[in-house]
């Protein structure tokens, strides 16, 4: 594995290498792609295990990872690259990789709807996979606040206001058991 | 018997280069069908927008969304602890192997040691899960052909396997049994004993089963030559467990990345060549039969003494160091992963569960569904084994 990280750094300026936790490699937005055609082509990474992407609000920007799995030598390497986060309503944008494997327009597509992610000419990339008519912030996104979400759309659920479990058992419990004895 | 001729190809639309048709929906000459999402032949909460000339399909769309919980999303909202209830529910007949993948990455990250004899009984539990898991499916692929019975039989093993499992965990379906640092208890007194007659019944089921099915004239007729998977789409579709193992390439990660226990135990991958699908039903079901070896293994390995559980922190107040891993393991339906990423506090900041149905059920079905007949479906989907909760968890 380390000769395939030394071939990529000759070819691609790599900013970050790790390999505490398995190999991951750190690149620039504009070579992402052509780094993981090099890697599919080249140094026979063929199997796409995932595509997905981590929100640091913190940074403004997002982290894209494309896991790979070289069948030959049984191991992962992980490609990085950091996009600008976008302000919803607007989109980030990255270079579609779904000519390199089918099932990277699964991937494309959910980024899409998850992140907010556009990839232009990924096929059927602005089709809801799983959410329909969603008009809110992509709910990925570290700033989509599920538990306001709920709350806003549905209906608070009684019983859930006691904080003092001792006084509900007495208030509510006592009473019900000599009920049931008379 | 019947002599049914050759279909005229010459009412059929072109077929072009890249595989699709011209699909003219206002000619009168297509129907659009809806298979799914309340379908037996479905594998779960998902729908097939088929286009059919006749009976023959010409597209077909899959269609998830009836199941999204966004787990990925709650998980970020809770301490690691407190994400196990979630986990084991990504993936409802095999809770175990989330529970397991969701473990091991927290303790690389964390740099946990997990005990020898922890290691062993998360070998048995996962093996477990794969004997249940393949005992329902064989059932619902005798049933996509209409053979009823046999799932009638295999749920009755399967209840015998979850006997097992609520003895030692408490739970028949969701165990959460595998925590950080090792396993949630010992042993039961005695279960050895009980497991080993467990899988007596199984095995004896298994055989009857091998009778009915799959030496019946109707599988085989509707099943040798259908739906064929080439094997040159395995790396090119991510395609992985039994359905790449049929195309006679030996993939499986318990095998090619030991995990816990499997480099210790004697195996082979059970491997096939005609990739249709009773060879994918064949591969599945010879793994079921080399699962019940390896749960005697097993059973015969565990050290009678040692701890089941490392030291770890107050899991209440337990952060892990900033990082990045993938884990993965071998579910009954292929490679199974959790790619978690933390940032040094109390919460992941971001968990993405690898299910392999993610290709097999979006992008392989709807590539081999084309030009195969509408009876069909059913049973090239229970072939894939596919579950939708792990494509859109």
């Amino acid at each position: 594995m380390e000769k395939v990280i030394e071939n990529v750094q000759k070819k691609f300026s790599l900013s970050e290498v790790t390999s505490a936790h398995g190999y991951f490699i750190t690149c620039e937005k504009k070579d992402a792609v052509s780094l993981v055609t090099y890697l599919k082509n080249v140094e026979g990474f063929k199997h796409l295990v995932l595509i997905t992407a981590v929100d640091w609000i913190k940074d403004n920007k997002f982290q894209l990872t494309y896991l790979l799995n070289n069948p030959q030598m049984k191991k992962e390497l992980g490609v990085r690259t950091y996009i600008e986060r976008s302000v919803w309503p607007e989109e980030s944008v990255m270079d579609s990789a779904h000519h390199l494997w089918p099932a990277a327009k699964t991937y494309q597509r959910e980024l899409h709807e998850m992140f907010g992610i556009d990839f232009p000419d990924s096929p059927e990339v602005n089709e809801p996979l799983i959410l329909e008519y969603w008009d809110d912030i992509p709910p990925y996104r570290k700033d989509f606040d599920t538990k306001q979400y709920s709350e806003d759309t549905y209906f608070p659920r009684e019983g859930r206001e006691t904080d003092d479990p001792a006084t509900y058992m007495k208030e509510m419990l006592y009473p019900f058991e000599g009920e049931k004895n008379v | 018997m019947f002599d049914y001729g050759e279909k005229n190809r010459e009412l059929f639309p072109e077929t072009k280069s890249d595989g699709t048709v011209d699909i003219d929906l206002s000619s009168g000459k297509f129907t659009k069908l809806w298979h799914g999402p309340n379908h037996p032949g479905i594998t779960g909460n998902m729908s097939l927008e088929l286009t059919l000339l006749g009976d023959e399909i010409m597209e077909s769309k899959t269609h998830v969304g009836y199941l999204h919980r966004g787990f990925e999303k709650l998980m970020e909202r809770r301490r690691f602890i407190n994400n196990f209830p979630l986990v084991c529910r990504v993936c409802v007949p095999e809770p175990d192997f989330n529970e397991y993948c969701y473990a091991a990455a927290l303790e690389e990250l964390a740099g946990i040691e997990v005990p020898e004899k922890a290691q062993w009984i998360r070998t048995l539990i996962l093996e477990m899960a794969r004997l249940q898991s393949y005992l329902m499916w064989i059932g619902g692929q005798a049933g996509s052909f209409g053979m009823g019975m046999v799932g009638q039989w295999t749920l009755w093993a399967r209840d015998r396997v979850l006997q097992m499992f609520e003895e030692l965990t408490g739970g028949r379906i969701y165990h959460i049994f595998i925590l950080p640092g090792g396993v949630r208890n010992n042993l039961t007194e005695g279960f050895k004993g009980r497991m080993l007659e467990t899988l007596a019944d199984v095995n004896s089921i298994l055989d009857d089963v091998e009778r009915v099915l799959f030496n019946n004239a109707v599988f085989k007729k509707r099943a040798v030559g259908i739906a064929v998977i080439h094997p040159e789409w395995v790396d090119e579709y991510g395609i992985t467990g039994p359905n790449a193992r049929a195309a006679g390439i030996p993939k499986d990660v318990r095998k090619d990345n030991p995990y816990v226990k499997y480099g210790e135990l004697d195996f082979e991958p059970v491997t096939g060549t005609d990739s249709d699908i009773y060879t994918r039903a064949r591969v599945r079901f010879d793994d079921c039969r080399m699962t019940t070896g390896l749960i005697r293994q097993i059973l015969d390995r565990i050290p009678e003494k040692g701890e089941f559980k490392a030291k770890m922190p107050s899991m209440l107040h337990w952060k892990i160091p900033a990082g990045e891993t993938y884990k993965k393991a071998e579910c009954t339906r292929g490679e199974y992963g959790y790619y978690i990423v933390t940032d040094g506090s109390g919460y992941p900041a971001r968990v993405n569960v690898r299910g392999p149905s993610y290709t097999h059920a979006v992008t392989l079905a709807e590539k081999m569904l084309v030009n195969t007949n509408l009876a069909d479906v059913a049973g090239t989907l229970v072939s894939l084994h596919t579950y939708p909760p792990e494509v859109e968890r």
